[in-house]
């Protein structure tokens, strides 16, 4: 089962909001390479898996996850507060807007919510943990800006 | 930086290292060396936690407990809000 550990992983202080960015951003969370997806894969491989070992690393990797997932949506709620009418509509925003308002919905940039079908769960041991070398690899794609951006905690 | 900043900063510092060793322990059990270090971090961690505890809030809800008269696990702020830590 899990726990809730009242902090984020890393901390995340948007000092300028910023729709646009938003709307990209919150890929990470609900898209098909996103925080969402990486976390019902590993979380959901686990069971099939036949060593310790691989339960271990998928139960405890997938529950990080969920704390990336909350480091996005602190992002995307922090990038759309205190926005005007005009804000919203010159960033493109009023579409998401007029479905979700300014709460943070898992969804892609390209509008699509999120669905199972991104992620491949089949119970045979080499097949999904192929399934998870190629996701990581796409994660790690889309993080470059946000890799750079990391400085020491101390 | 102030004290609470500080210490959430150490403790956050922390809990990242440990959480790197307990992955490296899931696929590596049998390792010492990560086994003691895992210890080492521990003590450390736990010492930090209990000073912040003391002077700011609950870190998890298992040891949230009442202050007067109000559940203290409902205090704010939470951490995806703007400009606040806990």
């Amino acid at each position: 089962m899990w726990q809730y550990e009242k902090k984020l992983q890393y901390p995340v202080k948007i000092k300028n909001p910023n729709p646009k960015i938003a709307q990209i951003v919150i890929s990470q969370f609900g898209g098909p390479d996103g925080e969402l997806g990486a976390a019902m894969r590993y979380l959901s491989q686990r069971y099939s898996m036949p060593y310790d070992e691989l339960r271990a690393i998928l139960t405890d990797i997938g529950t990080e996850e969920l704390a990336h997932m909350e480091m996005i949506s602190a992002m995307v709620y922090q990038l759309t507060r205190n926005l005007s009418p005009e804000e919203i509509k010159r960033a493109g925003f009023d579409k998401y807007f007029v479905d979700h308002t300014t709460a943070v919905y898992p969804i892609a940039a390209a509008s699509l919510p999120w669905r199972a079908e991104y992620i491949g769960v089949k119970g045979d041991v080499i097949t999904d943990l192929h399934e998870d070398l190629a996701a990581d690899a796409t994660t790690a794609k889309e993080q470059p800006p946000f890799q750079k951006a990391r400085k020491p905690l101390i | 930086m102030d004290d609470r900043m500080m210490l959430t900063r150490r403790i956050h510092a922390l809990d990242f290292a440990l959480l790197e060793v307990a992955l490296f322990l899931d696929t590596n059990p049998c390792n010492e060396q990560a086994m003691c270090k895992r210890r080492q971090l521990m003590e450390q961690r736990d010492a930090l936690i209990a000073a912040y505890e003391e002077q700011f809030c609950p870190y998890m809800v298992t040891k949230a407990d009442v202050e007067g008269d109000r559940w203290s696990w409902v205090q704010g702020p939470w951490p995806w809000e703007y400009g606040k830590e806990c």
